[in-house]
């Protein structure tokens, strides 16, 4: 280690320590790349379930549906998870990597399990889709690629913790960890227990293909799902960190109570891995005590770390604009926000869809008895994707913007188009997310070719609304799409062939960056003399961010209606016991 | 009481183990409580409601399952629709259902407002049992029994549609189950709820 390996980021005063910078920018560029193919499947798959269109062959239906799978959920977050957590592990806390070749060797793992994947699926040497349920079997080589893949993933966790390690011995902070750090660290403990699971299933799976061994299909979903689902839960902890770090960059946000928040994180650690359960719930099985108990991940616990969640970072971003003055009023705090800031607005879309649609309808639809009107019709999908895409990878995206000048040191290319592409991708996805519920409601199946089912030895007559929501489906998928094109191009243009940010000056506005970047939100020096005066007890029970009380309650309201409505549909189906 | 104002990528100072304001910790238990409501809804539509995936479950050969099936095709059929068979099963008994890529055996003909124990399971891969338009569905696992009590509600020509990828025909695999009212008839409305 010698002082040419770090720079001073212009923008924070932090120390940035270039291989570790280099690795960020390795990973990131492959998790866009991954996002390119994902999103060019998902214009296919959307034109072929619009049944007017019906673009694709069976056979090719499926193997894009596989693509889409593993390209999106698997290639696109987990590089770009790797990238966080290794910004986070050096960036944020003024440290080091710890260990640079072992990183590029984790890297040139992934980069090569995900392309024997990618090859094997393109071949059709694995149309198994994304979850590969056994009995059905794919090329033993596309189980070793998701096992290389995550033994590389695996190696980036151990290197995230060395260089929290290695910081805390150099004493590169003072304190504890901020608390976006914190979440970066619930993320990587996730990781490790997800990884586990992925281990104990690929390895028997990928045995049981060469003809060495059995797997139970009923086990295999059980454990598989211990991957599937926990992996959700480092995408969860991921973004609730980047909530934090973008309300932050943009408008000040500040942390309302530490102890809330990180208890929160520990919540998600604790009980995430239940949530295989989620899968197997009108499964033969398991008994009823199992499926309770897991669902609910004990009594709802990650679902209340999620609610806390969802009141303190909104909370966090109004106080902080309410201690730098910004906004009068229940609602000037919003109102006068940067509207206008891809980093903000991104944030603003992730946490409110993340909530209102995502969360609302996890937790209903992963009730025991609700999920028997649910189970692998459209509505599942309809739910994962207010997750992972509007959730998730809209946070990406919104960090994108700000990693674009502080890592890359480059200005965001298309700044007309960076502008409006958050509004485009969150806006096409809410019509995606809201007609593939609708239409899962009728009892349309997801992962399926042909609902006309003309080639089917029995009619089946769906209502012809089905029809229009199916449209509806491919036209919210086009726009968002559209809106992914936009972010690839931006993101590519910008990192490539970008301008660099030169020299800034505090409050000058510049052309392709961020507000927050070129004219940061720094908070006066009596703010917590402020902070006192909005906590006082004046203020009354809706403390110091009453606008995000009123609008949590809105929220329960919301959920309130939407879990009775479910059970009361329940109540005319069939007896069933 | 307060730490010192600071964001989310600051490093707190010092302890920062403090008290929550009121309107954080309300929010807290208010979301404590919602989830106690969300979890007790469970255990209690277990005990007062019509509709829960419990079951008799238990282990089962595949083949074993399939020949139990043809069993009971040749105890009840009373006819055939393309060439599957139609079985009418006297209430209360126990009823087969094998799904196998990609069809699911036999056509299976009951009385409305009375009991069955429906079996399914699968000969080969994973199925999904997806009863339409009730909107009913359950997975299919090869190696299980699932022994669901079944009760229809309303008499009509009902379909099944297989919701779980099974194989590239998986979108062919289409079965029937005929609800007939107390008069043994069925509706000539195709479904319908």
């Amino acid at each position: 280690m010698n002082a040419t390996d770090f720079r001073t980021c212009p923008v924070t005063a932090r120390r940035i320590h270039r291989p570790a910078e280099t690795l960020v920018k390795a990973n990131a560029v492959v998790a866009v790349v991954s996002l390119l193919i994902g999103a060019i499947a998902a214009v296919l798959l959307v034109l072929t379930r619009w049944q007017a269109v019906h673009l694709l062959p069976a056979e090719w239906f499926y193997r894009i549906l596989g693509v889409h799978g593993m390209s999106m959920l698997i290639f696109f977050i987990i590089f770009y998870e790797m990238a966080v957590l290794i910004f986070a592990s050096t960036a944020l806390i003024n440290a080091r990597i710890a260990a640079p070749k072992l990183g590029w060797a984790a890297f040139a793992l992934m980069l090569g399990g995900a392309t024997l994947v990618e090859v094997i699926m393109w071949a059709g040497k694995a149309d198994v889709l994304f979850t590969s349920y056994v009995p059905l079997k794919a090329d033993p080589l596309y189980y070793l690629g998701i096992i290389l893949f995550a033994v590389g993933a695996l190696l980036v966790c151990g290197i995230f913790f060395a260089n929290l390690v290695v910081a805390r011995r150099e004493q590169t902070y003072t304190g504890s960890l901020p608390l976006v750090v914190y979440g970066a660290v619930t993320a990587a403990i996730i990781a490790v227990i997800t990884l586990l699971h992925g281990a104990a299933i690929y390895i028997p799976t990928f045995l049981w293909s060469l003809g060495l061994m059995n797997v139970d299909p009923q086990v295999y979903r059980m454990i598989w799902w211990g991957l599937g689902h926990s992996s959700q839960q480092i995408n969860v902890a991921a973004m609730v960190a980047i909530w934090y770090m973008l309300g932050a960059l943009t408008i000040g946000a500040v942390v309302l109570n530490e102890k809330i928040s990180r208890s929160a994180f520990v919540l998600y650690i604790l009980f995430i891995s239940m949530a295989s359960a989620h899968h197997l719930l009108v499964d033969p099985g398991m008994g009823s005590a199992w499926k309770i108990v897991n669902t609910s991940y004990f009594m709802y616990m990650a679902v209340l770390a999620s609610m806390i969640h969802g009141f303190t970072v909104p909370a966090g971003m109004e106080l902080g604009q309410r201690l730098r003055g910004v906004g009068t009023g229940m609602f000037g705090w919003l109102r006068k926000a940067p509207w206008g800031d891809p980093g903000f607005s991104s944030l603003v879309f992730s946490v409110v869809v993340f909530g209102f649609v995502g969360g609302i309808t996890g937790v209903t639809i992963g009730t025991e008895q609700i999920n028997i009107i649910v189970h692998n019709t459209l509505r599942v999908p309809g739910h994962f994707h207010a997750t992972v895409v509007s959730g998730t990878a809209m946070a990406f995206m919104g960090a994108t913007y700000y990693l674009i000048p502080l890592v890359f040191q480059r200005k965001v290319a298309f700044w007309g188009l960076a502008k409006i592409q958050p509004y485009l991708f969150a806006g096409g996805m809410f019509i995606f997310v809201m007609s593939m519920t609708f239409a899962g409601t009728f009892g349309v199946p997801r992962r399926h070719w042909d609902i006309s089912f003309s080639q089917a030895p029995f009619d089946v007559a769906f209502n012809p609304a089905v029809d229009v929501l199916l449209a509806f489906v491919a036209l919210g998928g086009i726009i968002a799409a559209t809106g992914a094109f936009i972010f690839v191009a931006i993101a590519v243009k910008s990192v490539f062939f970008g301008e660099p940010i030169g020299t800034l000056v505090p409050g000058v506005a510049v052309v392709g960056l961020p507000q927050g970047i070129t004219n940061p939100p720094v908070h006066a020096a009596d703010v917590d003399r402020r902070n006192e005066e909005l906590h006082a007890p004046g203020q009354g029970w809706l403390g110091p961010a009453p606008g995000t009380m009123v609008l949590v309650f809105v929220f329960l309201a919301a959920f309130i209606v939407y879990f009775f409505v479910n059970w009361k549909v329940l109540s005319f189906v069939w007896k069933i016991g | 009481m307060l730490t010192e104002t600071h964001t989310g990528l600051d490093s707190p100072r010092g302890n920062w183990w403090k008290p929550a304001h009121k309107s954080e910790r309300t929010w807290v238990a208010i979301a404590f409580g919602w989830c106690i409501v969300l979890f007790a809804m469970m255990p209690l539509w277990q005990v007062k409601g019509g509709q829960n995936p419990s079951g008799i479950r238990r282990k089962v050969e595949p083949a074993a399952f399939f020949a139990r099936t043809q069993e009971f095709i040749k105890q009840y059929q009373i006819g055939d629709d393309r060439g599957m068979p139609i079985v009418a099963p006297p209430p209360g008994s126990d009823i087969y259902l094998t799904a196998m890529s990609f069809q699911w055996t036999p056509i299976l003909q009951l009385e409305q407002g009375k009991e069955y124990i429906l079996h399914l399971s699968s000969l080969d891969v994973n199925h999904g049992f997806s009863l339409y338009p009730i909107n009913v569905n359950f997975q299919v696992v090869p190696g299980y029994d699932y022994g669901l009590r079944v009760t229809p509600t309303a008499a009509g020509d009902f379909r099944i549609i297989c919701n779980e990828f099974c194989g590239i025909g998986h979108h062919t695999m289409v079965g029937r189950v005929i609800v007939v009212d107390s008069t043994g008839t069925v509706p000539s409305q195709s479904g319908g709820i």
